[in-house]
């Protein structure tokens, strides 16, 4: 366990002294909900209407960008062999890279939905069953993204594979946490979706780690 | 598996019966399009274009087989490391890929008269489309390495992530579909069967069946092929140096 | 008793052979040249004593226990250096030592500090990677082999990028872990001093006809 918040503090440090992608991956997230008001017209019902699904996607584009870079890095400089001798399962290095992409994408994601729920008329109650789902869904997406961005290594054309092989696995999550924010809004019980989602974040544990952990192992043969 | 795991005993056992299911394949086919498209009866509901159901719903199938036979042939190669495992999974895919072209091409024609529109979100024919992407997603990585081992193995992790998540996409799919189908829009569906119209079904789909079989067997034939001809040129390079 | 027994290993990578039937075994303090041309699999050989790459056939045997059994121990008791640095461009110098050591096991600020000094990079603790120059990062890199201990080494063209000075303090440092009882497993093609080292000549277990193949 030692080792886990060894990895994390590194990854955290790296993030930080990176100037780090979290901002970009924010910006990015913002801006293109933005958009969404100059596409479909500024009218606040509709956007109240679209708002979950619309974060939602946004979210889980933004989630993405970053994850090409989760193992290239060190898939270059050499760092994953050393990783994958470490005297520790891999499986509990993979939580740390794990744990790290989402507080430096899926917590800052979380912090800037306030900001896009009053722009796209969201009221108190449904931005916080919006957060909610953010909390549950957004570590699923790092998990599922974890088994992605370690199968293109050494591939060619890598990040845009990555959205080819993920965005379908990330589907599920993006049903149930719209249909819970959908639910909430229609003032009709939103509890049980939540319990799927976190359903799905349960299964994508060990789905993620092991399949992760296997990619990496033949991605440093 | 009876020693198939073996590239010369599968070629062996391919050249022995892949003119077999060949014949059974246009045998099949052959009456089953027969009897489909003429010697069976239109539905009272939907008229002639019911008849596009005995090339869809076997497609369909072929499409969902196809892939939990690469996803068993990934697993069985990520384990046991048989050589053929790794060409049937990867001789899977573009064929599984087809039948689920072919499944969400006949669905839209189907659709159209049926519902007024090429393309409606019905809980099957969504469910369809995703599993499309996996196998597109699947194809592309198999394809995206230079070192055709690295490709395989990577790509049987995803095919084994994927078939793990295959119910759970189908599930939420069906969970979206009926939340957002009011239900008085009652989705037409396929009929219920009736056996004059079961039989063209049936040939249809084992006919399917032996034609996935013989595709598969000559893919994979041509993939061992493929890789023999490549390590006798690597061994030519490295002979010389 | 032998301590590190390669038996009858066989690689093959792309579809070929790289090499058949290689057995050697270590004892202890000793240490083994890998000598061969490009392409003969002195890479391949280490990355297979190290764990990363899994033999076609044959197998490794640390102290009577097939090392296929626990990766864990294995990658406990070895420390690996291949041809790129794991030099992280934000990291400074002693962060990324203090970092491996303490993923491998062991951290001690007496340890780092010795490993700075062994290499001559104490005056660059406190530098970022990005910084440094091809051989300081090869430096960094091997100083890990101090900053935690571990039984066996494992480096891959280790002088490569290095001056003089500092393969005399490689060779030092190899010479001060195999009195110690440590093992050093070395591929080149420079020349490095290790005194008494058994030779594995890797086109010795070429595979035969090739072209057959």
């Amino acid at each position: 366990m030692n080792r886990y918040w060894e990895l994390l503090k590194r990854e955290l440090r790296l993030a930080l002294r990176q100037g780090s992608d979290s901002m970009m991956v924010v910006g990015f997230f913002v801006l293109a909900v933005i958009l969404f008001p100059f596409g479909i017209g500024p009218e606040p019902s509709i956007l109240a209407r679209v708002a979950p699904g619309l974060v939602w996607v946004n979210a889980l584009l933004a989630a993405m960008l970053s994850l090409d870079r989760l193992y290239q890095a060190d898939y270059e400089d050499g760092s994953l062999e050393l990783l994958i001798l470490t005297p520790a399962p891999l499986e509990l290095l993979v939580a740390a890279k794990v744990t790290a992409h989402w507080l430096t994408t899926g917590l800052p994601l979380m912090a800037a939905a306030p900001l896009l729920a009053i722009f796209l008329n969201l009221n108190a109650y449904d931005l916080g069953v919006l957060l909610l789902t953010l909390a549950v869904g957004t570590p699923a997406l790092s998990l599922i993204g974890s088994v992605g961005a370690a199968l293109v290594l050494g591939a060619r054309r890598g990040g845009v594979l990555i959205s080819l092989l993920v965005l379908p696995l990330f589907i599920p999550v993006l049903i149930f946490a719209v249909g819970c924010v959908d639910a909430a809004q229609h003032a009709f019980p939103w509890t049980g979706q939540l319990a799927i989602l976190g359903a799905i974040l349960l299964g994508a544990v060990p789905l993620g780690l092991y399949a992760s952990a296997a990619a990496l192992r033949q991605a440093a043969e | 598996m009876f020693g198939l795991q073996n590239p010369t005993k599968f070629l062996k056992f391919a050249k022995l019966v892949g003119p077999w299911f060949a014949l059974a394949t246009v045998l099949l086919i052959g009456s089953g399009l027969w009897i489909g498209l003429f010697a069976s009866p239109a539905d009272y509901q939907q008229g002639e274009t019911v008849r596009i159901m005995y090339v869809h719903v076997p497609s369909a199938w072929m499409g969902m087989f196809a892939y939990t036979v690469m996803a068993v042939a990934s697993a069985i190669a990520l384990v046991w490391k048989h050589p053929v495992a790794d060409h049937v999974a990867k001789g899977s895919a573009p064929l599984g890929a087809g039948f689920t072209l072919i499944c969400l091409v006949t669905g839209a024609l189907w659709g159209k008269p049926m519902w007024g529109a090429w393309w409606v979100w019905d809980a099957r024919l969504t469910s369809m489309l995703i599993l499309f992407f996996l196998y597109l997603g699947y194809m592309a990585l198999s394809g995206a390495f230079d070192n055709a081992e690295r490709g395989a193995k990577a790509s049987a992790i995803l095919a084994v992530v994927g078939w793990v998540n295959v119910p759970i996409i189908k599930f939420s799919v069906d969970w979206w579909n009926t939340l957002h189908q009011p239900a008085s829009v009652t989705k037409a569906g396929m009929p219920s069967i009736d056996p004059a119209m079961l039989i063209p079904l049936l040939l249809m789909g084992v006919g399917f069946t032996t034609f996935y079989a013989t595709l598969l067997l000559w893919r994979v034939r041509s993939e061992i092929l493929q890789t023999r001809i490549r390590n006798i040129r690597l061994a030519q390079i490295h002979g010389e140096g | 008793m032998s301590e590190f027994i390669a038996e009858n290993l066989t690689c093959v990578r792309g579809g070929r052979a790289v090499f058949a039937r290689l057995s050697f075994q270590l004892d202890f303090g000793q240490a083994l040249f890998l000598l061969g041309p490009n392409g003969s699999g002195k890479s391949s050989l280490l990355r297979l004593l190290a764990g990363l790459l899994r033999p076609t056939a044959g197998r490794l045997v640390w102290d009577g226990q097939d090392i296929a059994e626990d990766m864990e121990s294995h990658g406990a008791r070895l420390h690996y250096v291949g041809h790129h640095d794991a030099v992280k461009p934000v990291l400074t110098v002693a962060e990324t030592l203090h970092f491996w050591a303490r993923l491998h096991g062991h951290d001690s600020e007496s340890r780092v500090g010795q490993a700075l000094d062994a290499f001559n990079i104490a005056r660059l603790a406190e530098v970022p990677g990005r910084l440094l120059s091809a051989g300081q990062k090869r430096r960094v890199n091997l100083a890990r082999l101090i900053a935690a201990p571990a039984p066996l080494w494992l480096l891959d063209e280790p002088s490569v990028a290095l001056d003089k000075a500092s393969v005399k303090a490689l060779e030092a440092a190899m010479a001060a872990h195999r009195a110690q009882g440590g093992m050093v497993i070395v591929s080149t093609h420079a020349d490095i001093d290790l005194p008494d080292a058994a030779i594995l000549h890797l086109d010795d277990f070429a595979p035969p006809n090739q072209e057959a193949a």
